[in-house]
C-alpha cells in the first residue's frame, strides 16, 4: 500500500529524515514514536504531500507520489495538529465543502451521517468558533474521513482530548480498520498506541530504529522498547 | 475542468464566508466612502478642472481598497491552518490560486460598482465619454491587479509583516498597470479626441494582465508549499 525507499528531507541545511526506508501493507493500523523533533510529523507531511521530499522515492497503491498526486490525495484523510476547520462555519457547512472538494456524492447526509457518528448532531448548525477543542477534534477528525479515504495520516490526534472524545476517535479508528482503511499514526501516547495500532515505528533522528508488531496491546512491551532505544541512549 | 470546479466551489466559500462574516467588503466600501467625502471636501466639485483630479481618485479607491481585500484574502487561510486541508485536499494549487482570484476580482467590482456612482454623484460629474470603454479600462485595471495582487498576497502571508509586505511588492510591479489605467480612464473621461491614445494604453494593459496572470497561475505551486 505505502513504500517509501531512501526518503530523505533536508531544510536549512538540517537533515530531518535521513533515509527512511518503510512497507506498510493495506488495513495495517501503524504508530509512528519517537522524541521531539525526531522526524515524526515531517514524514506524515511528507506522506501528506504537504511538504516536497529532497530525496527518495514514495509509492502509494503502486503510484508515484510526486507524478499521481492527485490521484493519491483522493484515497488520503489527514488529521492534523489544527483542525483544518473555518471557525464561522457550522459543521455542516465545513464537511459539505470539504466533502464536494474531494466530489463526494450525496454529500449533504455523508456530513450529517458524520457529525451525528462523531456525537455532535446537536450542534449541526452552530458556528465551529463556539465549540470546545473536545468538539472541534471531533469535527475535525469527521472532515479527515468525509471522502472514505483508504490510508488516514493522524498527528497527534488524542493530544487535549478529553475521555469521551479519546473513545470516538478510537472507535472511528477501528471502524476505518475495519474497512480496510491504513492508518499511520503519529503520537506521543503510548497507550493509545497499545490500544489501537497492530504495529509500531520508532523513529530517532530521522531515521526509524526500530518496527515490531504488538500483540495483546501489550503496553508495557512498547514503553520498554521506546525506553531502550530513545530514553536509554539519549 | 477539475481546476475551475475546485477554483469555483473555492471562490463560492469565500463569497459565502465574507457574507457571513462581512469582514472585507464592508471595510473597502467604507474606506472607499471616505476617499470620496475627503477628496470632495478638498476639491471644489464645482470647479471645472476637479474633473482632472477625477481618474486619480477612481484608481486610489480601487488600489487601496484592493489591498485590504488581499492582505485578507490568504491569512484568513492561516487560522487553524486551513490552507493545509486545501493543499491536503486532492487540487492542483493552480486551482486556490484561481478560486483566491475569483472571489477577491468578485469583491473588487462589488465595491467599484457601489463607490464609482457615488464618486461621480459627489464630484456632480456629467459622462460625456463612452461608458463600455470606461467599464473596460476598469475591468481591465482590476483584473491585473488582483491577479498580481492575490499571488502577491499568497507569497507575503507566510511572513509575520504581511500586511507591511504586501504593498511593498506589489506597488512595483503593478506599476505598468497603473499608469496605463489611470491614463486611459483620464483620456475617456475627459478628452475623448485622443481616444486612439487610449487605446493603446488598454492594448498595454490588456497584454500586462494576460503575462502576468499565466505567470503567477503557472509560478503558484512553488509559492504555496508550507
Amino acid at each position: 500500500m505505502i513504500e517509501i525507499k531512501k526518503l530523505t528531507k533536508q531544510a536549512d541545511n538540517k537533515l530531518i529524515l535521513r533515509g527512511v526506508d518503510l512497507s506498510i501493507k493495506k488495513g495495517e493500523t501503524v504508530a509512528i514514536l519517537g522524541p521531539n523533533g525526531a522526524g515524526k510529523s515531517t514524514l506524515l507531511k511528507v506522506l501528506a504531500t504537504l511538504i516536497k521530499p529532497t530525496s527518495g522515492v514514495i509509492k502509494i497503491n503502486g503510484m508515484d507520489l510526486k507524478k499521481n498526486h492527485i490521484e493519491i490525495k483522493k484515497i488520503m484523510g489527514y488529521l492534523p495538529h489544527s483542525s483544518l476547520l473555518y471557525d464561522h462555519y457550522t459543521p455542516l457547512e465545513n464537511l459539505i465543502f470539504f466533502g464536494n472538494i474531494y466530489g463526494v456524492k450525496n454529500v449533504e447526509q455523508r456530513a450529517i451521517a458524520l457529525v451525528k457518528e462523531v456525537g455532535l448532531s446537536f450542534f449541526l448548525n452552530e458556528p465551529v468558533k463556539n465549540f470546545s477543542r473536545g468538539m472541534i477534534q471531533r469535527i475535525a477528525i469527521a472532515r479527515a474521513i468525509v471522502h472514505e479515504p483508504e490510508i488516514l495520516l493522524l498527528d497527534e490526534p488524542h493530544t487535549g482530548l478529553d475521555q469521551g472524545a479519546i473513545v470516538i476517535l478510537n472507535n472511528v479508528i477501528l471502524s476505518m480498520k475495519a474497512k480496510g482503511t491504513t492508518t499511520l499514526m503519529v503520537t506521543h501516547d503510548f497507550k493509545q498506541a497499545a490500544e489501537i495500532c497492530d504495529r509500531i515505528i520508532i523513529v530517532k533522528n530521522g531515521k526509524i530504529v526500530d518496527d515490531f508488531r504488538i500483540e495483546n496491546h501489550n503496553l508495557g512491551f512498547v514503553s520498554e522498547k521506546y525506553e531502550q532505544l530513545v530514553e536509554g541512549v539519549s | 475542468m477539475n481546476i475551475f470546479r475546485t477554483a469555483l466551489l473555492l471562490a463560492q466559500k469565500d463569497l459565502y464566508s465574507e457574507l457571513k462574516t462581512k469582514q472585507i467588503m464592508v471595510t473597502q466600501i467604507i474606506f472607499a466612502g471616505l476617499v470620496i467625502v475627503v477628496f470632495s471636501f478638498a476639491f471644489d466639485p464645482a470647479n471645472n478642472t476637479t474633473k482632472a483630479v477625477i481618474p486619480g481618485v477612481i484608481w486610489v479607491i480601487i488600489v487601496f481598497a484592493g489591498i485590504l481585500g488581499l492582505n485578507r484574502s490568504f491569512i484568513s487561510e492561516q487560522r487553524n491552518d486551513t490552507m493545509q486541508g486545501l493543499l491536503v485536499a486532492p487540487m492542483e494549487a493552480a486551482s486556490i490560486y484561481l478560486g483566491k482570484f475569483i472571489a477577491n476580482f468578485a469583491m473588487m467590482l462589488i465595491v467599484e460598482l457601489v463607490s464609482i456612482p457615488f464618486l461621480f454623484l459627489l464630484f456632480d460629474f456629467k459622462f460625456y465619454g463612452s461608458i463600455p470603454y470606461f467599464i473596460l479600462v476598469v475591468f481591465l485595471g482590476s483584473f491585473g491587479f488582483i491577479a498580481i495582487g492575490t499571488f502577491l498576497a499568497a507569497l507575503a502571508a507566510n511572513s509575520k509583516s504581511s500586511e507591511m509586505l504586501l504593498p511593498l511588492l506589489l506597488f512595483p510591479i503593478t506599476t505598468p498597470i497603473l499608469i496605463g489605467v489611470v491614463q486611459a480612464t483620464r483620456i475617456i473621461l475627459t478628452n475623448m479626441e485622443k481616444f486612439s491614445s487610449a487605446v493603446a494604453w488598454i492594448q498595454l494593459v490588456t497584454a500586462y494582465d494576460i503575462i502576468f496572470f499565466v505567470v503567477c497561475f503557472l509560478l503558484i505551486d512553488y509559492v504555496l508549499e508550507v
